[in-house]
């Protein structure tokens, strides 16, 4: 689509750029599908694995902040260049909370593990299959500075939401239900609700995919009913 | 809808009309260096073109005081204005025309006199001044605005040739302004200066900004960013695009000038 700049060294650089990225996300993504595998297995070697890994995610991000700055410094970027170098910057720093998520749900394991035959449980890797899902495509679409691909991950929260709000519907049913399940429920509460950040977290990583594609701030999109038991979500 | 889009292409809101181009073209013998270029300059810009060497955009800033009747082969064909006046009618006397539209070129060329007479030549010939008071004015008032004459104002009767190469660019700007000029066209004026000299004329060109309307024809992309609020994307004769200058080094419109603006042309 765009031809190489004249300066060969400065498309080495970006395309370091695009890798450390990718890296860091396909990081953040591993961390977050070992987390909920972790959770169902009840795993907690790979749990503190997880939590252990999350330091590499926030070396990352302070090497993409490195590069992004001596980028600018020594090659003046302009354009689309210069909005791809920003956004890489800007989605570093949303993947390093991405793998905070991951972290908190790995650092709940132990305390989740004792409690046993909480039903609404096996909604969470379909779940996390689709957070991760989002994750990979808003990764991909940066890499290929892929417009649509953004828009899509944006509609696909939509599905992310749904899981949440069935979740919590059906833990609240259980826990009124078997009140000696609370403190485990509450626990399984959260990190549907740190998946459910992770999702909007891609969103925000696919609108600064499309700023940096194109220049222009993504419409407003249909937001539904998504969010009705986040009253403060956004 | 072709008058709509020629309208879009070379008028960019916001500013008083200095001077306009419709449809110039600029002939050197056969070879058509400029094609079908309009354009508006507005009195409280500066106004930047880039392109590649040998795009016409120095080329094209020369129409707008007439420089080219000095190359014997240069055709130009079109309207140029100022102040709603057409500039190459019959009747424009070029030499007014040209107090009126100064130009500071990429070189400093100050004459081989004093600082003094450097700045005094201009409103000498053109009569500003009516005694050695008035002149002495004019001489302090035009070095003052170009920044020069706390560096000059005790050795004014030393030649002009003997100051730095920033100094003497000042010095030339300081000559310009001396005639009271309108318009001021910038030839890439620092292409020959250190960081620290172009660093001072382009804080100058921002002094000066909105006392004249400022063209400035510069290969440094970078500082047509710093300096500019319109810029104009000048490729193979043709005026490719003209916008504000935050829009062009941000999200330009046309492909051809995000190519040549993130360093991906040729």
């Amino acid at each position: 689509m765009t031809t190489g700049h004249t300066v060969k060294a400065f498309d080495d650089d970006i395309s370091q750029l695009r890798a450390l990225v990718s890296e860091m996300g396909g990081r953040a993504e591993a961390a977050l599908s070992d987390a909920v595998q972790a959770l169902v297995r009840r795993d907690l070697d790979t749990a503190a694995r997880v939590v252990e890994e999350d330091r590499r995610i926030d070396a990352l991000e302070a090497e993409i902040e490195r590069q992004a700055i001596r980028l600018i410094a020594l090659r003046a970027p302009m354009a689309d260049d210069l909005r791809e170098v920003l956004a890489a910057m800007k989605i570093a720093g949303v993947i390093e909370r991405m793998g905070d998520y991951a972290k908190n749900i790995a650092k709940r394991i132990p305390v989740v593990a004792e409690i046993r035959g909480i039903e609404p449980m096996s909604i969470l890797p379909a779940m996390a299959r689709a957070v991760s899902e989002m994750v990979h495509q808003v990764l991909d679409a940066f890499a290929a500075r892929d417009a649509e691909g953004a828009v899509r991950v944006c509609e696909s929260d939509k599905s992310v939401d749904d899981f949440y709000n069935s979740l919590f519907r059906a833990l609240l049913t259980h826990m009124m239900e078997n009140p000696h399940t609370i403190t485990g429920s509450t626990h399984l509460l959260f990190i549907a609700k740190n998946l459910e950040r992770i999702g909007d977290h891609a969103t925000n990583v696919a609108e600064m995919v499309y700023f940096a594609a194109t220049g222009q701030t993504m419409a407003e999109r249909e937001k539904g009913t998504g969010h009705q038991y986040m009253p403060d979500a956004e | 809808m072709l008058n709509e889009i020629a309208a879009e292409h070379h008028a960019v809101p916001g500013g008083t009309l200095k001077m306009t181009a419709r449809n110039v073209n600029v002939f050197y013998g056969q070879k058509q260096a400029i094609k079908d270029v309009s354009i508006d300059v507005t009195q409280e810009n500066v106004t930047a073109f880039i392109g590649p060497s040998g795009c016409g955009k120095s080329t094209f800033l020369r129409t707008l005081n007439r420089m080219n009747d000095t190359v014997a082969s240069a055709r130009v064909e079109g309207e140029i204005t100022l102040d709603g006046e057409d500039i190459y009618s019959s009747g424009m006397d070029v030499v007014q025309l040209r107090a009126r539209v100064g130009m500071v070129f990429q070189k400093p060329n100050p004459f081989p006199k004093s600082i003094y007479e450097n700045v005094a030549y201009g409103p000498r010939i053109h009569g500003l001044a009516a005694n050695k008071g008035e002149m002495d004015q004019i001489v302090e008032k035009s070095l003052r605005r170009a920044g020069l004459w706390e560096e000059v104002k005790d050795r004014l009767t030393d030649s002009g040739t003997a100051l730095s190469g920033g100094q003497q660019q000042r010095l030339c700007i300081a000559r310009a302004i001396a005639v009271e000029p309108e318009v001021i066209l910038m030839d890439e004026p620092c292409s020959a200066l250190d960081p620290i000299a172009t660093a001072k004329i382009e804080e100058l060109i921002h002094e000066l900004r909105g006392r004249y309307a400022i063209v400035i024809v510069t290969h440094n992309m970078q500082q047509a960013a710093r300096v500019s609020q319109k810029t104009a994307f000048f490729h193979l004769g043709t005026l490719v695009e003209y916008g504000e200058t935050d829009t062009i080094f941000t999200n330009p419109r046309e492909p051809r000038t995000k190519d040549y603006i993130t360093g991906r042309y040729g």
